[in-house]
């Protein structure tokens, strides 16, 4: 039974082209966030969701981000199908085996996840659970390659299966990582492990975005400029302090300082606004995936403010 | 060097809440250089142990802890000690207790948690450098190891979470990638770095390892 059929059987639909066409197409891709929340109560992510679905392509789902156990990345990606939005699936090999992460992705397959976004995982000790096993088996390169032996119709252990599947395939790459020479070897294997498309690390010197891209141009990808919102000079910081590959300059340290009290939010946006056209208007990257961090409300604001909409395009 | 660290008192005397009387068991090698297991501590840990109303029986430094045939020798000449004993305390690797779990029927306890093997760095410092994973790729990472010295053990580059050559889980200690590259861009290697490495065989061996040599026909 091809999978068109088993989704047609399932009652799936697509209201949206997948990430795949829309990039085909020649379109400025945007993509948003899900954060599943800490527990069964899945309400606020249904009403981010129904924010969201008709303003982005696809929203991304985080898989246990930053190791904090979470509503699963699979059931909110499916939740994002039945409510008519795209889902991009977010995998990691943080806490799944090779078995685990192969039916993990048999499953998303026949209901009717279309790509998925390949992660190597954060580290467990970064956490909620500092004392769980850390599983690590495969890492993004070997995720990457891993699927492509399932499009192929067989699986890790060279075992053919019943039929192939098909993905359209994410990886990440970290453009202000120090130094950036290891970053861009292994960008160069996940390329040619199978990743068909690149979303960045948050990124906020665009000068140094640019000159990156250069690099990153020579390779048959396309590419999404990845954009946390700015919420307070002191979140700024603490990215700048905490967060590894993430600079924020200091000229947009100062503007958020600037900003009127309880405002500062909204220079956040005006600055991401900002980015998004200078992205646009330059060329930089094929696309932007915008993550609001639990602010997922203000993405309209964002998109407004920048002068794209995705059904203007 | 197999790496131990000791367990706080009050859980020994936990371990120990049966036993009356304890024979000591001390190693002579790993557990003495990291100082959970020689003599000084052997002493100091009967004087404990009498302070707390043990009668310690007697003890053994054995030369090498993990050593099953040497310590069942060592045993039978403290056949007395041991006797007397409620219980056995070994001061030793997790290889070393269960030794003495072959050497005697005796409840046997653990005076130290097993942490790594580790490279001696200097006096008291030791450092992971190998995990024992039975399938050594040291040949393609400029003799740095990536399953043991990256926290994730990744095989095909750095994570996301690598900062200025550390790690982001413990500025402490350098991220394995970052030496990695800068030893093969040393040796002209850097082809070795891009090369693919496939998902790692975590069966080399089955668990647990048993290894017999074959002796030669004829031989001894």
């Amino acid at each position: 039974m091809s999978v068109e059929t088993v989704w047609k059987e399932l009652n799936i639909k697509h209201a949206h082209p997948s990430i795949e066409e829309v990039l085909a197409s020649g379109k400025f891709l945007v993509s948003g966030e899900i954060g599943p929340p800490k527990g069964p109560d899945v309400e606020e992510v249904i009403e981010h969701i129904d924010l969201l679905k008709d303003k982005v392509h696809a929203m991304n789902i985080t898989d246990n981000q930053s190791s904090v156990m979470r509503y699963p990345s699979l059931a909110t990606a499916l939740m994002i199908l039945e409510r008519g939005g795209e889902p991009n699936l977010q995998i990691t090999c943080r806490d799944r085996n090779r078995m685990s992460l192969e039916n993990e992705l048999l499953f998303a397959y026949t209901r009717g996840v279309r790509s998925v976004l390949c992660l190597t995982g954060d580290s467990v000790p970064v956490g909620d659970h500092k004392d769980a096993k850390s599983v690590f088996d495969l890492e993004s390169v070997q995720l990457l390659n891993m699927i492509r032996g399932m499009e192929e119709g067989m699986d890790l252990g060279g075992n053919e299966m019943n039929a192939p599947v098909k993905f359209f395939k994410g990886a990440i790459v970290t453009p202000e990582a120090h130094p950036i020479e290891p970053q861009l070897i292994k960008f160069e294997k996940k390329v040619e492990a199978g990743a068909q498309w690149i979303q960045t690390q948050a990124i906020y010197d665009m000068d140094n975005f640019a000159e990156f891209m250069k690099t990153a141009r020579q390779y048959p990808v396309k590419l999404q400029a990845g954009l946390v919102l700015l919420t307070s000079a002191g979140m700024a910081k603490y990215m700048n302090a905490n967060v590894p590959g993430v600079t924020v300059p200091q000229d947009l340290i100062d503007e958020m300082a600037a900003s009127e009290k309880g405002k500062a939010i909204d220079t956040g946006i005006k600055i991401m606004a900002r980015h998004i056209k200078r992205i646009r208007e330059e060329n930089l990257a094929d696309g932007v995936h915008i993550m609001a961090i639990g602010k997922e409300g203000v993405v309209p604001r964002i998109l407004e403010e920048a002068e794209l909409d995705i059904n203007a395009l | 060097m197999i790496v131990t660290r000791p367990k706080a008192f009050e859980v020994i005397l936990k371990e120990l809440e049966d036993a009356k009387s304890v024979f000591l068991v001390g190693c002579g090698d790993c557990a003495t250089v990291c100082q959970t297991g020689g003599e000084d501590q052997v002493k100091e840990m009967t004087e404990k142990l009498t302070a707390e109303g043990k009668t310690v029986t007697g003890n053994v430094i054995m030369e090498t802890g993990c050593h099953e045939l040497d310590l069942k020798k060592e045993f039978r000449a403290h056949k007395d000690e041991l006797e007397k004993a409620d219980a056995v305390m070994v001061m030793s690797c997790g290889a070393g207790t269960q030794s003495a779990r072959s050497g005697t029927d005796k409840p046997v306890f653990p005076a130290n948690d097993t942490m790594f093997l580790g490279n001696v760095m200097r006096v008291g410092q030791f450092e992971e450098k190998c995990r024992l994973c039975g399938e050594c790729i040291l040949d393609m990472t400029g003799a740095v190891c990536p399953v043991t010295r990256c926290h994730k053990g990744i095989l095909n580059g750095p994570c996301g979470g690598t900062n200025e050559g550390k790690c982001e889980v413990d500025p402490d200690k350098d991220c394995a990638w970052t030496l990695i590259y800068q030893q093969l861009e040393k040796e002209g290697k850097l082809s070795k770095m891009k090369e693919y490495q496939p998902p790692k065989n975590w069966n080399p061996e089955l668990k647990p390892g048993r290894i017999v040599l074959e002796r030669e026909k004829g031989g001894e």
